[in-house]
């Protein structure tokens, strides 16, 4: 097992794939002799050649549109947007062909689209997002968040194997800031089964991507407190491991729901929802939500501290729930 | 909004037999305006699912019971007009406008006229529980305490407000303070076998236990238990309503069967010609189904018990026949008896048509509560998957219900017309009278049979 950062395991993982299937190509803005915005595919226009690593117009609906035929012809492409920001030119390819086109056709759609995304470096409205919830909502997209670099790996090959559109959000803030041990050969990360960060037994959290190391530094304040936190890392929001969530749920009966996206529509409010319907009885405190407020992601740093739940906020909550 | 006339909304009386409804859907909020007659909520009871009509026009003020909530005929739902729930009931106050009254004796505060306080009134005395206090059981709490027989008040709580925490509640139920509570409440859930039975689960081994005088019975699973391999559905208003009537009336009546066999030879050939002509002119099928409707109802006019109820001390006998045909739902899903009203007066077209009117209106869920009132003699005919016997069960208060099998082929020995027996291939059909024996004897019964035979086999009627 090597140590990688989460970049180095993604990167992996394309490559691991790209060399054992040659129907795996990769395109985007960028991603060619550049490399790629954030250096996913530093080297891999040298090693599988210009025709399978693909410098791409900025035309995000053409990238998503051209992968989906290319999907659909038996092909298995991953579509890089520099920022998952940008997928919302793509909307109508992905959303109307590619998410439809299994129950239309009865077509296999096996592609993977690469969506760096998440804030934490005043990256701004554009630069800065989450948008899942928005995805998890379309029938017929897979929307994966890995949170640590063995799952960034194995989401991603399994992502690349599924026969439907799977949507692979990356979180930027946690590209070269978390390292972890990675397996070198090739292995899968179920898609739909969720991962115990940490095992507690008076508060759950649960949630995907960066906010997982928030909310274990927060747990690590309460710990002192004598507070025990459990932290469910999704690491897929569809499908979402229902199972997995309510099962935490039963042991400690008090949960905060956590995500980086803003709360209205976030998929947090799903998960709440569910929780009440089917866990009403074992509640022991009402389900809480720490999400963004409403509003684009601000430039500024200090803003964007204030905008993005921080490790005192999950704390705050976890203390709330705690004593209630 | 509180001026209005309050007029209540109650759970109606739907059939003779119809104690209790559930209220399935309410098709108004509170607050919401409603016209008199307008469809205010959906109910379910045993026999039929329907609407209930707003009784006046108003302002729906308030709602009390909730869905999916059962409560006998008569129970108030709801009232239009009105005060509104929402009024703040002016008992939550320390009474402060008590002493305004003229009265010389304070301490008698007889409210002889005071406002009606709202149905449910608030907590006699005390503030009234803000926030997180003491009195809010969380759901995982309340579920505990169920189960465990709890009362939360008696528990310490460390809590916001001093609520009950599960941690609380699970420390309670650890330390010996729950041993102290009377016997768990869960319990009596499972079904208690008959008095002098040992309870049911204590015994699997054990040895020194004094051997009890029986054996103890399997131990009969606790309700809401499932057994590997068992699925387990909720059960709806109408199979509890069958099965509660299905009880009641064998708990009730003296049930016996006694069975003729018919020479359906006439009624085939009769029906043969009238199907065209039916069919044809009107659209309708005579079925024979119609036809024993028609000979039944007939005969009942002779046997005036049969067609009869015992109504407390007394006899009850009708000069009418409110006809019950029972009715299947479709993939088993229940079996409804609608009534066809008045059947003496129709003849074998009319009953054929009415039989098939209410059949329609029930496998369609379209009968209103009237349909299925009343009944005064019931026909079954289980007889359409082959079956030639069978012993149903007689719709309460009625004396008597009439199965009709299976026409089937048989050998049959008859008289040729030099008088000399030869068996000859006739349509057969059995028919029984399961009767109430403490009304109808025997001999009675088969006296009705013979006639009912006999104007059958001898068909008469429509179409000679």
């Amino acid at each position: 097992m090597a140590e990688l950062t989460y970049l180095q395991a993604i990167s992996d993982g394309l490559r691991t794939e790209m060399r054992r299937d040659k129907r795996v190509f990769l395109i985007g803005e960028d991603v060619g002799v550049y490399g790629g915005a954030f250096k996913v595919s530093l080297g891999f226009q040298e090693e599988f050649g210009p025709w399978r690593v693909i410098d791409a117009p900025l035309a995000e609906a053409a990238i998503v549109g051209g992968c989906t035929g290319a999907a659909i012809m038996g092909l298995r492409p991953v579509a890089e947007m520099q920022f998952a920001d940008f997928i919302s030119c793509a909307w109508d390819q992905l959303v109307t062909v590619a998410a439809k086109q299994r129950w239309r056709a009865g077509t296999p759609v096996p592609m993977v689209v690469r969506l760096p995304s998440g804030g934490g470096f005043s990256g701004g409205p554009f630069h800065s997002q989450n948008p899942e919830s928005s995805f998890a909502h379309i029938p017929g997209l897979k929307c994966v968040c890995p949170a640590t670099p063995e799952d960034a790996k194995g989401l991603l090959i399994s992502a690349i194997e599924d026969p439907n559109p799977v949507l692979y959000f990356e979180h930027k803030h946690l590209y070269r800031r978390i390292k972890g041990e990675v397996p070198e050969e090739r292995y899968t990360t179920p898609i739909g089964k969720a991962r115990i960060h940490r095992q507690g037994d008076d508060v759950s959290v649960i949630t995907w991507g960066a906010m997982v190391y928030t909310a274990d530094e927060a747990a690590q304040q309460l710990d002192s407190d004598g507070v025990s936190v459990e932290i469910v890392d999704l690491r897929t929001v569809m499908p979402w491991d229902k199972a997995a969530v309510l099962e935490s749920v039963r042991k400690t009966s008090k949960v905060l729901v956590l995500h980086e996206d803003t709360r209205s529509g976030g998929f947090g409010g799903e998960i709440a929802a569910t929780i009440a319907e089917e866990a009403f009885e074992d509640l022991d405190a009402p389900v809480k939500r720490l999400a963004a407020p409403d509003t684009p992601v601000p430039f500024s740093p200090v803003l964007e501290k204030a905008y993005i739940p921080q490790v005192e906020d999950v704390a705050a909550g976890l203390r709330e729930l705690a004593e209630y | 909004m509180a001026t209005e006339t309050a007029v209540d909304v109650v759970m109606p009386q739907m059939g003779v037999s119809v104690s209790e409804g559930t209220i399935t859907r309410w098709l108004k909020q509170e607050g919401e305006q409603v016209e008199s007659d307008e469809p205010l909520l959906e109910i379910s009871t045993d026999k039929v699912d329907t609407e209930v009509p707003s009784p006046a026009s108003g302002t729906l003020t308030q709602i009390l019971v909730q869905e999916g909530e059962t409560v006998d005929v008569g129970t108030k739902l709801g009232q239009i007009g009105g005060a509104a729930a929402e009024t703040p009931a002016p008992a939550a106050e320390p009474e402060p406008q008590a002493p305004a009254a003229e009265e010389p004796e304070p301490a008698a505060p007889t409210p002889t006229a005071a406002p009606e306080p709202s149905a449910a009134p608030p907590p006699a005395s005390g503030p009234a529980p803000s926030g997180n206090g003491k009195a809010f059981v969380s759901p995982v709490v309340a579920r505990i305490a169920g189960e465990h027989g709890i009362d939360p008040s008696q528990v310490p709580g460390t809590g916001t407000g001093g609520r009950v925490t599960k941690k609380d509640i699970l420390a309670f139920v650890e330390s010996s303070g729950a041993q102290q509570q009377q016997p768990p409440q869960a319990e009596p859930e499972a079904p208690t076998p008959p008095a002098p039975a040992p309870p049911a689960q204590a015994q699997p081994e054990a040895p020194p236990t004094p051997p009890k005088p029986k054996p103890a019975a399997p131990a009969p699973v606790a309700a809401g238990e499932t057994l590997p391999g068992e699925t387990v559905e909720p059960m709806t208003a109408m199979r509890r309503g069958i099965a509660e009537h299905m009880r009641r009336s064998l708990d009730t009546a003296a049930h016996v069967t006694s069975a003729i066999e018919v020479d359906f030879s006439r009624i085939v050939a009769v029906r043969e010609q009238l199907k065209k002509d039916y069919q044809a002119a009107y659209g309708i099928n005579p079925t024979y189904l119609a036809f024993v409707a028609k000979a039944s109802v007939e005969t009942l006019r002779d046997y005036p018990y049969v067609n009869a109820e015992m109504r407390g001390d007394s006899i009850v006998t009708h000069n009418f026949v409110n006809l019950g045909i029972a009715v299947e739902l479709a993939e088993g899903k229940g079996l409804i008896v609608p009534v066809l009203r008045n059947a003496e007066g129709l003849n074998l077209l009319g009953l054929a048509r009415g039989i098939a009117e209410i059949a329609a209106k029930a496998r369609n869920k379209q009968l209103v509560p009237d349909d299925v009132q009343g009944g005064t003699f019931t026909i079954t005919n289980p007889g359409g998957y082959g079956t030639f016997h069978g012993t149903p069960v007689i719709s309460q208060p009625q004396s008597a219900i009439l199965g009709t099998y299976a026409l089937v082929k048989r050998p049959w020995v008859v008289e040729d017309e030099l008088g000399q027996d030869v068996i000859a291939i006739r349509p057969l059909m059995n028919i029984t009278l399961t009767y109430d024996h403490r009304l109808v004897d025997g001999a009675l019964a088969g006296r009705f049979l013979r006639d009912l035979r006999g104007r059958l086999e001898g068909w008469e009627g429509d179409g000679e």
